[in-house]
């Protein structure tokens, strides 16, 4: 996904002479082109990213448009109160991008571990949080994002995911798309985690559960309607994220209902449960271990399935 | 500068005090001895140094100046008010409820260029400005005001090193050094001893003034940059609360406690002022 990023990147910023490329010493093997290419619109400002962001916004002040890159946490967590005082205050055309969602860095353990980023991203005013779930959506938001004007925050997988989507997309800001539709049950994700969900409502249909799953890649502002309808056309909720459960996209999806009066839909979040994750693994085996795997969202919606089946007789 | 123009910097630094001491008296607010640290650079960059418009404060080749250290901002608002960025009154609308102006500068004031108030924020946002004003070709320098504690933040020195890395000479860091910071003095909390030549050793131009002398800041900002290929540093020598007796090099008037009667002998004090 990180090259799927890096070449649309490339390709828009060869049109657009505003973009700049503002780095803090991560990028290896995937940045040299745009680097190489517009040597006076790229920086690397050195394992620094309090100054990172600051010149970022800086550099968009001036009417251009700042991308800052690097891993996990870095470009985010450890210079927030630039992305909160500078960026989204002044609401500069600052696109703070992440390789590595979620555990895509599974093994490094959790200095490398994006997990609680979408709720602290999404707290703030102006900032836009985008996460796209293979390459096709990592294309389609790129472009999208680009072509806003303001903060967005876009978290993008790592390497190797698998596709989800067949072919390209369309995507808007606000807006989801639908993998497939069922009248059993919503499966929300958001995020490359979404294979576990794909996997699981494909598990599912082969017991007759029919499930609607939908990709939630504008996390703010989310697509209200999507889950309304997913409440009132299927019945039940399911959320799968690679996240902390505090704030994150399930969140996001149950603020709309409470907010909307839908709030009585059965409803279950599949997050990171609040702990620090102290385990050690890839992250397909770190998703299992906590309760983001494939047979958590076949026992979450079940679970939901067989309550209404009993409720109703 | 001829005595003409140093007539009306003193003047413009009378009336900011003034100003400055009565806002801060209105809302009950701080940091007096910050704002009245650099009471006197303040109307020399803006009367006689930077390219700046009252009537067009976003003209595109105006000097960008950024105040880092965003809570002595009453000073940088007076002086615009003043000069006529917008209108005097809205300085009587200074940290109450519903008004105007807040205690840490804000954009949103005509001629503001960025919001400022947590340390160590003005040095990389002008360090991106400067970077894209050379990749334009633009001639427009950029200022940026900092202090002591400002300099006690790690971004500010990740800037910097920046800064000096990419040799840009468009860039001028002002350091209001009156040595004094929220919790006493600077020697006895972060000494930043010596601050000349740690910003040579950086490889910034660096020069030094009398923060209090209107000429002598006139004669080291009139020839920018300091060396071409270099980010310029002049460190002007204050004192916190100059002007006012009993504020001058006491930390306590980083905080509030102006009375009535402080007010008035304050004031009496700065009109007095030669």
């Amino acid at each position: 996904m990180r090259k799927a990023f890096n070449k649309e990147l490339l390709k828009i910023a060869k049109k657009d002479p505003r973009i700049f490329m503002i780095l803090a010493d991560i990028g290896y093997g995937e940045i040299e082109e745009f680097a190489e290419t517009f040597p006076d619109r790229f920086i690397n400002c050195g394992v620094a990213e309090q100054n990172m962001t600051g010149v970022a916004c800086g550099v968009a002040m001036e009417g251009n448009i700042a991308v800052t890159y690097s891993i996990a946490n870095f470009p985010t967590l450890r210079c927030l109160e630039q992305i909160r005082n500078d960026v989204c205050y002044h609401d500069a055309n600052v696109k703070i991008v992440i390789i590595g969602g979620g555990m895509a860095y599974g093994e490094l353990g959790i200095s490398h571990h994006s997990t609680e980023d979408i709720t602290i991203m999404r707290a703030l005013p102006n900032m836009v949080v985008l996460a796209p779930c293979d390459k096709a959506e990592t294309v389609a938001l790129t472009d999208a994002m680009m072509a806003y004007d303001g903060p967005v925050y876009f978290r993008c997988g790592y390497k190797g995911e698998p596709d989800l989507h067949s072919g390209p997309v369309k995507v808007k800001i606000g807006g989801s798309l639908r993998l497939r539709d069922g009248k059993d049950a919503t499966v929300f994700f958001a995020g490359t985690v979404g294979i576990n969900a794909r996997k699981a409502v494909e598990e599912l249909a082969k017991e007759g559960i029919e499930c609607r799953l939908v990709s939630l890649y504008s996390v703010k502002p989310v697509d209200k309607q999507a889950i309304l309808r997913a409440a009132k056309e299927t019945g039940g909720i399911v959320v799968l994220e690679e996240h902390n459960i505090c704030g994150g996209v399930g969140s996001a999806v149950a603020e709309v209902l409470m907010d909307e009066g839908a709030g009585a839909v059965p409803f279950k979040r599949l997050a990171m449960p609040d702990v620090n994750a102290t385990k050690v693994g890839c992250q397909a085996w770190m998703r299992d271990q906590y309760g983001l795997g494939v047979k958590d969202v076949i026992a979450a919606v079940r679970e939901i399935v067989k309550n209404r089946r009993r409720s109703s007789k | 500068m001829n005595d003409e123009q140093l007539k009306t910097c003193r003047e413009l630094a009378k009336k900011v005090r003034i100003h400055c001491l009565k806002m801060v008296h209105k809302g009950k607010s701080g940091h007096i001895g910050s704002m009245l640290s650099m009471a006197d650079i303040l109307p020399v960059l803006y009367t006689q140094i930077l390219n700046t418009a009252p009537a067009s404060p976003k003209k595109p080749d105006r000097d960008r100046f950024i105040l880092s250290k965003g809570h002595g901002g009453a000073a940088l608002l007076a002086t615009l008010a003043e000069l006529g960025f917008f209108p005097l009154s809205w300085l009587d609308e200074y940290y109450c409820d519903n008004g105007k102006l807040s205690g840490h500068i804000s954009h949103h004031i005509p001629g503001v260029e960025f919001s400022t108030g947590s340390l160590g924020h003005g040095l990389p946002v002008a360090c991106g400005m400067a970077m894209a004003a050379k990749q334009a070709g633009k001639k427009h320098r950029i200022f940026c005001l900092v202090s002591d504690g400002d300099l006690d933040e790690g971004s500010s020195w990740e800037a910097v090193m920046l800064a000096a890395q990419h040799h840009w000479d468009n860039l001028v860091m002002l350091v209001d050094y009156n040595r004094l910071q929220a919790l006493g003095k600077s020697r006895d909390i972060i000494d930043l001893e010596s601050l000349k030549e740690k910003l040579e050793i950086f490889n910034w131009a660096v020069r030094e003034a009398d923060g209090h002398d209107q000429n002598a800041i006139f004669e080291v900002l009139r020839d920018l940059p300091l060396c071409n290929g270099k980010p310029s540093a002049v460190i002007f020598h204050t004192v916190k609360g100059k002007g006012v007796s009993f504020m001058e090099n006491n930390y306590k008037w980083h905080y509030g406690g102006l009375t009535d009667e402080l007010l008035a002998k304050a004031i009496k004090e700065v009109e007095a002022a030669k």
